[in-house]
Parts: C-alpha cells; structure tokens; sequence
C-alpha cells in the first residue's frame, strides 16, 4: 500500500502508518467465532412468533400444541414472563442535565413488554417464545402457537399519527408523541420578515434498515462452575447489555459477563437494547440449559430497529447575495411503535442542521412521534443523514431561486477556520453550548470543486442530452460532532511473559480496533506492535465501558489507550530503575527494552522485568512488588465533541427512458483530524458512502396502508451489489481536533452522511430540463420515472 | 485411505422424527471422506457448520442473496443455504477452512483480502473468498464482465466493494499475470 507517504504521517511511531489488520488471519482461515458459531453442548435454540398485525389487541394465546410438538423444552407468552420488568432503554432515554435545563424537552417512555400481553403494535412484536432441541423444530413449534388477535386501527404516517383524532398507541399517554424539543436563536421571525428571498419546500428521508449480513444473535450459558451468566452477544454495547440483563433478572451486574466476540456489522442497529437479548439470558437461567437466537433476515428486516424516516418542512431565509439569514424547520421523526432512543436521533437532527454554514437566526423544532411500524433508533449518521438531506435540498432550491450555482453560494456561507472554534448559538447533545473545535470547511469545498470539474459537467449540460442520458452535479457538506462521551475505558497490563495486554470497553463490529488500538499503545509504550493483545467488548476484561456507537471508539478509546500507554511507560521505567540501580531519568524505553540513554548503560527486557514470580528458587523481589503488578486503567473523558467534516460531489447520468441513475464519478473530501491507521480510515470512509448510496438509491424499507411491511426479504429490499458501487475519488484535509491528547476525531459515520443529499442534488441537477425536484428518495429507476412524468416542465 | 470424520451428535442436531425422512450419505468435505445420517431437509450450511463444526461458511439471508453462505461443491460456488446436504452425497465440498491448513500460510486468494483490506468485520468475507477462489481456479483468466457478474452474487456491507475488487484483481494478477 502507498499509504506509508501520506502526510499524516508524523513521527517515527506506528500512528499514521497503514498497518494490516492483525484481525484478518483469523478471519480468513474462517476460525472467527461469531455468536452462531460458538457450539454450547447441551444447547437448546429459541424461535420467536411475531405479530402479524401492526395493532391488535391479544384475546387468546393457546401453545398446548407447540409444547407438544417434537423436541420442543418450552414455550413462553406474556404471561411466562410477566414477573420480569418491560423493557427501557433507560441510559438511551435519559436526558443530558444541560439540555433538560437549557430546552426542557419532552421525553416520553414506553416500556416494552418482553412479550406482548395485551396489544401488538408493530409487524414483527415478539409474542411468545418457542425453546427446542434445534431452530428446526421450534420453528415447526411456531406454527402451531395460536393467537387469537382483534385488529386495532393502524397508523403508519407520523403526521396522522398526530392528528387529534388518532388512536392511541400507549394507553398512558395523552398522545401519540415520543418526544418533543426546539432550539431559537436570534429573532428569527424578524429575519423572515425582512429576508430579499425566502425558499419554503417539504423534504422526506426515506425510512432504510442498517442490514448487517450478520443478523442479531445472543447466546447465554450459565456456568456450572460459578453460577454466573455468561452471555455471548452480538452487541456494540456489552457494558449496557450486562447491566440490562442483571437489572431484568435481578442479578448484580458482576455475575453476568458479556463477550461481544465477532460481531458482523453492527451499523448502530445492535447498538441498543432488544427483548431478545434480555428473554435469552432469563430462558438459560430457567431452562438450566444453554439457550442460542439467531435471527433470520426477514426477522432483521422487519423487526429489527428501523431508522432515518423523516419529514422536514424547512425554510431559508436569505439576502440578495445569498447570504442565510435564518433557517426554520419543523422536523417530525417517525419512532415507530416505542420510543426506544429518546432524543438521539431527533437531537442529533436538530444540532446537525446548520452544518458548516453560518446561520445567524435559528428556530428548529423537532417531534419524535409513534406509530405501527418497527422502532426506530440511530443507524450509522443517527439523524445526521436526514437533516442534511433536507438542509442541503434547501441550499440548492435556493441556489435556484437566487440564480447562483450551488457550490457558490454554499461558500458563500460557510464558518471560516479563523473562526474556530466557532458557536453556532444552539446547545449540543451534551447539554453545552455547540461548539465547531476545529475545522477548514472552505477547503473542503474548494477540494471537492476542484475534483468535481464542474465547468466539463456545464458544458456538456450545454450540449444537451445524448440517447436521453442527462448529466448533473450535485454537492453537499456536513460537520459531525464525534467521540460522544462520557467516557471509555482501556486497561494495559503487562503480562508476566512480557507481552502487553491492552483491554478496551469498546468492541469492533469490524473497524479494526486490534489493529489500531494497538498502534496507539505501541507508541504510547514504546514497545513493537506484535507484543500487544487487544481485548474488546468484554465486560470482565474491562467492567466499565460505553461501547461502540456515534463515532466514539477511536476518540474515547484511543485516548484512554494513549493515557493508559503512557502511565504503563512511566511505571516499567521506574521498576526497571529500581530492578538496575539507577535513576528513572537516565533510562528510556523503546523497542521493548528498557535502556540506559547513554550507550553501554544497563538494559532489561520486558519479560524479565515482568516475570519474577515467587517461585521456588527464584529470589523475591526486594522492593516486595512484582513485575506483573504493572498495569493501569483509564477512564478517558472527552471535554467536548471533535468535530468532523466534510465535503462530496457526485456526478451522474440519469436515463430519462429507464429512470437509471449512473454515478460517473463520486468525490469525498473530508476531515477527521489526525489519522492513526489511513487503510482503515479509509474503509471505514469508504463503508459509510456505500451504505449512504445504497440508501440514496436503492434500499427503502416500505409499508402498507395496514402496518404491513412490504419488503421483507433481500429479493425486494435492495442492498447494492459490487456492480452498484463506484470506486471513490477521496481526498482529506487535517485538523487535529483539540479535545484530545491524539488530535483525532470520530469518522465512522461520516460517509453515511452526505451521499442522500449529494445525489439528490445531483439527479436534480441533471433533470433540470424536466423541471424535477427531489423531494424524498431512494431514487430508484421507478421514482425517477415518476419525477420526470409529474415534473413541471419549465 | 482418510479416516471417516465421525458425525457429533450435539443439541443442535434435528432428533429423529421421521425414521423415512433420513438418509445416509457419503462425500468428501475440505480433502477427508465423510459419512453422515441427515433429515431430508438438513440445509448444506447446517450440515457443515452443526454437523462438522465448519462455522466458516457464514448464513446471512437463508435465501440465496447474500452469498455469505458461498462453499464449492465440486469445485462450483455454491449457497449452502439453498442446497439440501442430502443433494451432496458424492460430492466433493470445499469450505473457507479448506483453503488453507492452520500452520500453513494463506492462499494467494486470502492474502490478496488482506493486503487489499478487502474485509472488515470478516463475515461475509468466507464466501467472497471461496467464489473468487473459483474464479483463479479457471483455465483462463475471467474477463471484466465475469468477474463483476461472480462478485454480484455477494452481499458486504462495510467495506463499499472498493477493496475487494481490488483484492478480487490482485489474486486474478497472481494467478494469470497482469
């Protein structure tokens, strides 16, 4: 790889050098060990009947067949589990200090029950358990579980869902509303009023699934041994799982351990909390018996956490010169049947909107709101998609309405970095005021411009058509507040053989954090790379934790690890010091050794340092301390967000006949302060733009009228191919965030973000002889289609 | 002669509710001769990874999309998911397992993933690597065109593609020369 010359390189250390994977070997020899793959002897597999009305009311449940049937141990219904609490999300739903004091916003909870009682209110709501030999037969048990259902009328569309005349999906709540929040800043009522051009318009993010291609899994144990839980989870947040399943079941915390191993993807949507994973631990305990629940895709689809549905009704105001006076949007986010999340997403929407541009008067206000479909909860962008799409889509109506290209006025409005840190006046996720730590977004523009080449795109514009095919351009920009606290974990120890074991509260779901994590604590020590072992998502390697979600790990992670790396350094020196005789200042470590600084000085290594056990014959130490007492823990907590940015450009041609969108070229420029390892940085860019173009395009997860979802396999739900995804052109700008010690930022997400919006604009822009708007996607060949017949020819 | 791998019989295995509906079956699993007592509808991907304890091969649709399930049955890329292990007796399968011993060093195939970060989280990874595994084991190098229409059969959903044909290239490289 050539990455080993690209400027973030800095130092003679590991940071900033494309360093492979040392996760891959494994992998490759296909000996991961994902949840499915652990084989727990004298196991027994779980199968869950669903509802299959999106609101009814349970009159009858009968499972004296199921349990009957051959190899079946048990079935449950609501009443089996009844003794056990519903369900919350409770460190999701809980509202940051800052914010309930500064906005007051409304949080409604909605316990779900483990399995449903009394109503269903979604396709797919879990209604009774079946626990067999194998998957094959609890599933033959499945069918013969009757539930006798009296339909309720369904709501689907958030805004009929608010209607006064709508039913009532929890019964304890005066409406169908989740949550509600709104920021002001400025008089953005008089900006209005006086603005020289106002766009008004109504933008949909569509509503797509994270679709991992490892669906969800749990598998728990209890160990004959000690008694205790034992849980293998497919889970980004073991930390949270433990406490859930030990606050369900009654348990301390300390006798359930959570191992999230290999995990396929998790994209935020194993990032919260699902009965699944709270009935399988509860049936292992009852049952005396291992118990193992895979999902099945049509299960991942239609009743795993759904996201990204919205509805903007957005306003700019601006002056002649097309500088933003005032934005106002009114956004109602679809939960779907329980709120799971509280404010994230919708927050996240709110906080994101004004981007990278200057925006002196704000007034936004934001409606989480229930219905009969799937919950929605944060999936890779967590509301940052949405916004942008919609905030973007403005830009360009407005660029049209003022006769200015949408690349000029985009820079006409953007924060400068001699502004940084720059606030915008709004109050970010944690409850302070928002502010951009650092950043050069005019840079980011005029890269993506540049890269763009959109004079060749106008020209051939002028041109006209060829064989009906039209090309356009589209850009978008987007800042991402990363490295969500409040902390992280990481724990070094040296091994009493000499090696480095590194344990971080974080898992990967495949960003490579062995690799990475690694190359922090290399550094840090000054020790090589392949005597370090990295630990991660265990909750007995590391108690406290956070976990993988919001683009975090590397921020919080990383530091915790270079803090941790550090200490460890300082503390191998002084025993090393003490083990040589001489002062700690006269030594230095590196390469594993411990080292006088000056030549033919002492030297010790780090597995004789670390190994001197009091065994028989070997000498105790005289300072009554042992090597391997050398370890510390850090609980790295970031002072605010790092701010991550972003510029793409899409280029594409779109079939008038056929309504088929090509991307002849897509350009990301970006910003994730200082780099640890380009390969992944780049990969982890590289996933989020696919996903971002799948959702821009392709995947939509669609409901009936009745609550029914109608895309319930990968036949019609349409995740793209190696034939879908075009080969990126990247480029990248560093500003080191000053949050933290390593100057990172989070950039997990980041692709996801932009790609809605910059196709949006690009197929706009290519339609314009149609007189097209693009108000809601996927643009799939079927909705151009449509575009282009029900266009306004201009 | 390779010694016949014994069938475990764990929790996981379907208990005899139809003594018609089983069958005995012999074949040939990565290189050793294996015979087994498998339920008419005992899915290929089960079979090796219940039956064997070969958790390779991946099962990420149960429908034939996402190609995660992808083993060579007689030297053809195949998803496991969709074939029934009683279609396999007389066949010679290959799994992700097979490609490589646990002491030797990858294949030119794995390696090319690695160099190339053609995988991230690993799961879909397996198929990819046993379809393009197929594709090096052609008599003549596939075009552009065969290549696309082989990787089109796979679903990943972290990498954005880009990697793996690059990985998917460098193997064909090594294999037919540039």
């Amino acid at each position: 790889m050539s990455h080993d010359s690209d400027p973030h390189r800095h130092g003679g250390g590991l940071i900033g050098r494309s360093v492979p994977r040392v996760e891959d070997d494994r992998l490759l020899r296909g000996q991961g060990r994902y949840v499915d793959d652990i084989a727990l002897p004298g196991g027994v597999e779980a199968a869950f009947l669903r509802s299959p009305h999106a609101h009814a009311r349970i009159e009858s449940v009968d499972v004296r067949a199921a349990l009957a049937a051959p190899g079946v141990v048990a079935v449950w219904t609501g009443e089996d589990v009844a003794d056990l609490p519903a369900m919350l999300n409770k460190e999701e739903l809980r509202t940051p200090p800052g914010l309930a004091e500064l906005l007051d916003p409304v949080v409604r909870m909605t316990p779900m029950p483990l399995l449903a009682r009394e109503k269903v209110l979604y396709v797919g709501q879990p209604v009774a358990v079946v626990f067999a030999e194998n998957r094959y037969l609890a599933e033959d048990a499945l069918e013969l579980v009757e539930v006798g259902y009296a339909p309720l009328p369904v709501l689907v569309d958030p805004e009929t869902s608010l209607s006064p005349e709508a039913p009532l999906l929890h019964e304890h709540l005066p409406d169908n509303t989740a949550v509600a929040v709104a920021a002001r800043v400025g008089d953005p009522d008089a900006a209005f009023a006086g603005a020289h051009a106002v766009v008004s318009e109504r933008f949909d993010a569509h509503r797509y699934v994270a679709s991992p291609i490892e669906t969800r899994a749990i598998s728990a144990q209890v160990d004959p041994y000690s008694g205790r839980l034992t849980v293998w989870a497919g889970t980004q947040t073991p930390h949270r799982l433990r406490d859930a399943i030990a606050h369900t079941l009654g348990l301390a915390p300390a006798s359930v351990h959570v191992i999230a191993a290999d995990v396929g993807g998790g994209f935020g949507q194993k990032g919260i909390l699902y009965v699944e994973e709270l009935l399988v631990p509860h049936a292992a305990r009852r049952l005396g018996r291992p118990v193992l629940w895979r999902e099945d895709r049509n299960e991942n689809l239609t009743a795993s956490s759904h996201a990204r549905e919205q509805i903007h009704h957005i306003e700019l105001a601006a002056d002649a010169e097309g500088h933003i006076l005032a934005v106002r949007d009114r956004i109602t986010v679809n939960f779907g049947a329980y709120n799971m999340t509280g404010l994230v997403v919708p927050y996240n929407s709110l906080c994101h909107l004004l981007g990278p541009y200057r925006v002196p008067h704000v007034d936004i206000d934001v409606t989480g709101v229930l219905t009969n479909t799937t919950f929605a909860t944060p999936y890779r962008g967590a509301g940052r998609p949405e916004t942008v799409f919609a905030m973007e889509r403005a830009m360009d109506r407005l660029a049209v309405e003022l006769g200015i290209a949408p690349e000029e006025l985009r820079a006409r409005n953007l924060v400068g970095p001699d502004e940084m840190p720059y606030a915008t006046g709004l109050v970010d996720r944690s409850g302070s005021p928002q502010s951009y730590d650092s950043g050069d977004f005019p840079e980011l523009l005029r890269r993506a411009v540049a890269k763009a080449d959109v004079e060749a795109i106008r020209a051939r514009q002028r041109e006209g058509a060829r064989d009906g095919r039209h090309v356009g351009v589209g850009f978008a920009m987007y800042i991402e507040a990363t490295g969500l606290g409040p902390f992280e974990t990481a724990r070094i120890d040296l091994a009493p053989d000499g090696r480095v074991r590194l344990a971080i509260g974080a898992p990967s779901q495949g960003q490579g954090h062995r690799t990475s994590m690694a190359q922090i604590a290399a550094d840090a020590l000054g020790v090589p790379l392949g005597i370090i072992e990295v630990t991660g998502g265990d909750t007995e390697a590391t108690p406290f934790g956070v976990g993988t979600i919001a683009s975090r790990a590397l921020v919080n992670a990383g530091n915790a690890t270079h803090r941790a790396g550090r200490l460890v350094r300082e503390k191998i020196i002084e025993a090393a010091a003490r083990r040589l005789g001489v002062t700690a200042d006269r030594l230095d470590l590196s390469d594993g050794v411990v080292a006088a600084k000056e030549p033919g000085g002492p030297s010790i290594g780090l597995a004789e340092l670390a190994g001197r056990a009091p065994l028989p014959g070997v000498p105790e130490p005289t300072d009554g301390r042992h090597g391997t007492e050398i370890s510390e823990t850090v609980h790295f907590r970031p002072p605010g967000f790092a701010v991550a940015s972003g510029a793409h450009a899409a280029v594409v041609e779109v079939d008038e006949h056929t309504g088929e969108v090509e991307i002849l070229h897509y350009v990301v420029v970006h910003d994730a302060g200082n780099i640890v390892n380009p390969m992944i940085a780049e990969g982890q860019v590289t996933g989020g733009i696919a996903q971002g173009i799948g959702g821009a395009l392709y995947e939509e997860m669609v409901y009936g009228p009745d609550g029914q979802p109608r895309t319930g396999t990968y036949m019609d739900y349409l995740v793209p191919t190696s034939s879908e995804i075009p080969d990126l052109d990247m480029d990248e700008i560093f500003t080191p965030s000053p949050m933290n010690d390593l100057g990172v930022k989070g950039l997990g997400e980041g692709g996801a973000i932009a790609p809605q919006a910059v196709l949006a604009g690009a197929v706009e822009d290519a339609l314009r002889p149609f007189g097209v708007v693009v108000r809601r996607g996927p643009l799939s060949p079927s909705r151009v289609r449509e575009l282009i017949r029900t266009a306004d020819r201009p | 002669m390779t010694p016949s791998v014994p069938t475990p019989l764990t929790a996981r295995t379907p208990p005899l509710t139809e003594p018609s509906a089983w069958h005995e079956i012999a074949l040939t699993v990565n290189g050793r001769a294996v015979t087994a007592q498998v339920e008419s509808r005992l899915l290929l991907s089960d079979f090796l990874r219940d039956r064997l304890g070969l958790t390779g091969t991946h099962v990420g649709c149960e429908h034939g999309v996402c190609g995660a399930c992808t083993a060579l049955v007689d030297d053809e890329p195949v998803r496991t998911c969709l074939t029934l292990a009683v279609q396999c007796a007389g066949t010679e399968i290959r799994t992700v397992e097979g490609l490589t011993t646990d002491d030797a060093p990858l294949t030119s195939v794995q390696r090319a993933f690695h160099e190339c970060h053609g995988m991230q989280c690993g799961f879909c990874t397996p198929g990819f690597l046993m379809t393009t595994t197929a594709l090096t084991e052609r008599p003549d190098r596939p075009d552009e065109a065969q290549v696309a229409d082989a990787l089109s059969g796979h679903l990943c959903r972290c990498t954005g593609y880009r990697n793996i044909r690059r990985a998917v290239c460098q193997a064909l490289d090594e294999r037919f020369g540039k």
